[in-house]
């Protein structure tokens, strides 16, 4: 038993090692390649090479990377572990698109400008089509069935899409931007945009390892974690407002990514278990990972241009996404 | 006795057969009906309207005030565009939806109609192709795609839950390949990217009609003579074979002809939102159980094409591109459709 223990320990710990080396990569790989001492250098804040120049430039979205991935981390493990459904993921169940599309009408329609409020709209929009997505996918007999919330956050998702053209198109002078940003991009990372972003994703993280135990208990099902003690209405509410909180924000900063949410939980499963207590941290490290390695391989792969990361992660995530579902036994349509 | 209730029986089943026969004939004709309609209108009423005579005279070539330029030159091509693309996407979307028996498994939820957009976009703009190759590469990369969706679901006859999904998932990298490659393209203006990606007859030529117009006839036609076949393979595929129908050659053949349609309507038109994955639904309620689900579902595509572009130029407050109306209305309707058949408890 505690040989399995250290076991487990370590790879924890691998795997956040993992994420303070692809730090260290984001900050040193791109279209300049920069070694180590001019990013010491940078990050000290001294800008007197081109290289530590670029360091400088790198550190907003190194920082982007760790924060928005982390959230979708967790928010990726905390909608699995609501829903019990293993192809949850807040870009396939239409969250990132309802909080892209409050966003883009706040740009296009009331002039919006002001980082706090793209993060109180996108939060606003995520919350709106979690409950839209969740209310439809869940009617009928079978409850939310994997099949039927992937279908009513496709809809949702392509109906955001639909309006978002439909708002951006006669506005051409938005149209670039909201392109580059729909993708999902973090590469024009500035820190002023981020800092107010963190009262945001304190919450939402709070708010979801605060459920982890809620989590636990949803597990077993429904009834026995109401049997077990657990308030299972006000548990799950609170989860959800988490996850809600934490991938509205990180798509109001970066446009919606999608599949991060979905790959990052079910391999910090195999690596460490069920357990939510743990799980939910270690999707953090996960997310940010797997978004900063993401980023990296865009600065590699299109030299000297960039590939947006939301790009990158689809190409990752949807195989992933196939793979899921060719494992599962699917349960009743 | 019983010889007049078999009589009886008889009777009935024909006055049944009859009245089916009847209900879809009319169906057939008012479509056809509303897609003339449609087209009369969309050529003579545009920014300024064209009186009909004046119309008809400028399509035969006389030279009417004013009128022979924007008839002919500009609203013609558009309009001939709608019609085919409409019809391209009606035929081959209910073509996957009788095939695979569900409503859902339309090519563009399942991702047929990302991979023939995706080759377009890519055969374009990387490889600078135009016309009929550009047409060709989509055929073939949605053959492919439909391949690989068939066996990663392992799925022969009915589609589950399975090739949904990973259809779904399939059409997810495949947009993201369509948004790299579309980002990337340096001379490539981005509202006109946009405008593309949803599906848009604007700037339609002639030029550009006729491979979508051959596919059609191609096609259409091919599919058109296996849909007895196709009728039977509802049955199962061992009723199939008792009634000697090849399951899996007829499946070929239909797959080959509903991704040609999509494809070279895709390369022209560009991937007009749920037009392909509305039709069916709707032909299949007009006709209540008739006959003749293909025909019907290629003119409600037409119909849905020519409708959402007229109002999408004229009736809203800003011009927007075919797909974004069809796409606003489509996805209500997948969720209706959702909501719809849990309610029956019927299987998805």
């Amino acid at each position: 038993m505690k040989k399995v223990f250290q076991h487990k320990t370590f790879r924890i710990f691998g795997f956040v090692a993992l994420t303070l080396f692809t730090v260290g990569l984001s900050l040193a790989v791109g279209t300049r390649s920069v070694p180590w001492h001019e990013i010491w250098a940078g990050l000290n804040g001294r800008i007197d090479s081109i290289g530590a120049a670029a360091v400088a430039v790198r550190m907003p979205r190194t920082l982007l990377a760790v924060l928005a991935g982390g959230a979708l981390g967790i928010a990726g493990a905390v909608m699995q572990g609501i829903t019990r459904n293993p192809l949850a993921d807040p870009g396939i169940l239409g969250v990132n698109a309802g909080a892209a599309l409050f966003v883009v009408i706040g740009i296009a329609w009331f002039d919006i400008s002001g980082a706090t409020t793209f993060l109180w709209l996108g939060v606003a929009g995520a919350g709106s089509a979690a409950v839209f997505v969740y209310a439809i996918g869940s009617t009928g007999q079978g409850g939310a069935t994997p099949l039927k919330l992937t279908l009513a956050g496709t809809a949702t998702s392509i109906a955001a899409s639909a309006f978002i053209i439909a708002v951006v198109l006669p506005r051409n002078d938005i149209a670039g931007s909201i392109q580059s940003w729909q993708v999902g991009g973090i590469g024009g990372a500035r820190f002023d945009t981020i800092l107010p972003a963190f009262p945001f994703f304190i919450v939402g993280l709070l708010l979801s390892l605060a459920s982890a135990r809620v989590l636990n208990a949803l597990a077993l099902g429904e009834e026995l974690a109401a049997g077990l003690g657990q308030n299972v209405a006000t548990g799950r509410a609170m989860a959800a407002a988490g996850a809600i909180i934490l991938c509205g924000t990180a798509t109001a900063l970066c446009g919606p990514i999608g599949f991060v949410g979905l790959v990052v939980p079910h391999m910090c499963r195999m690596i460490a278990g069920i357990d939510y207590r743990i799980l939910l941290p270690l999707s953090a490290f996960g997310g940010a990972t797997l978004l900063g390695l993401a980023d990296v391989l865009g600065r590699i792969i299109a030299r000297p241009n960039e590939l947006d990361v939301g790009i990158v992660t689809a190409f990752v995530g949807a195989p992933f996404f196939i793979w899921t579902v060719r494992r599962q036994r699917m349960r009743g349509l | 006795m019983s010889m007049q209730a078999t009589d009886q029986t008889t009777q009935l089943r024909g006055d049944i057969r009859q009245h089916a026969n009847r209900r879809s004939f009319i169906v057939v004709a008012l479509l056809s009906a509303m897609v003339l309609a449609l087209f009369v209108l969309s050529l003579s009423c545009g920014r300024g309207c064209i009186a009909p005579p004046d119309v008809i005279a400028a399509l035969f070539g006389s030279e009417a005030s004013g009128a022979s330029f924007v008839v002919n030159d500009l609203r013609l091509p558009r309009a001939l565009l709608s019609i085919l693309a409409g019809l391209s996407f009606g035929l081959g979307g209910v073509a996957f939806q009788v095939m695979l028996r569900n409503p859902l498994a339309s090519p563009d939820i399942i991702g047929i109609s990302s991979s023939a957009g995706a080759a377009a976009v890519f055969a374009i703009v990387i490889l600078s192709f135009d016309g009929w190759l550009v047409s060709v590469v989509a055929v073939v990369s949605g053959l492919l795609v439909a391949t690989v969706i068939w066996g990663l679901s392992s799925s022969r006859g009915a589609a589950g839950a399975r090739l949904i999904l990973i259809g779904i998932g399939v059409s997810a990298m495949l947009d993201s390949v369509t948004a790299y490659v579309l980002l990337e393209a340096p001379a490539w203006d981005r509202a006109e990217a946009l405008r593309w990606l949803t599906g848009s007859v604007n700037g339609a030529q002639l030029p550009n009609v006729i491979p979508v117009l051959a596919a059609l006839v191609v096609f259409g036609g091919l599919l058109l003579t296996s849909a007895r076949d196709l009728d039977i393979l509802r049955l199962g595929d061992d009723a199939a074979r008792a009634l000697g129908v090849r399951a899996d050659a007829t499946r070929l053949r239909v797959t080959l002809a509903a991704v040609g349609l999509v494809a070279f309507a895709t390369s022209a038109a560009g991937p007009i939102a749920f037009v392909a994955f509305l039709s069916g639904p709707i032909a299949a309620r007009l006709l209540g159980g008739s006959r003749g689900i293909l025909a019907a579902a290629a003119l409600v595509g037409a119909v849905l094409v020519l409708a959402g572009d007229f109002t999408g130029q004229f009736l809203l407050p800003t011009r927007l591109p075919v797909g974004v109306v069809t796409g606003a209305v489509g996805a209500p309707f997948l969720l209706y459709l959702i909501v719809r058949t849990n309610r029956n408890g019927g299987t998805l």
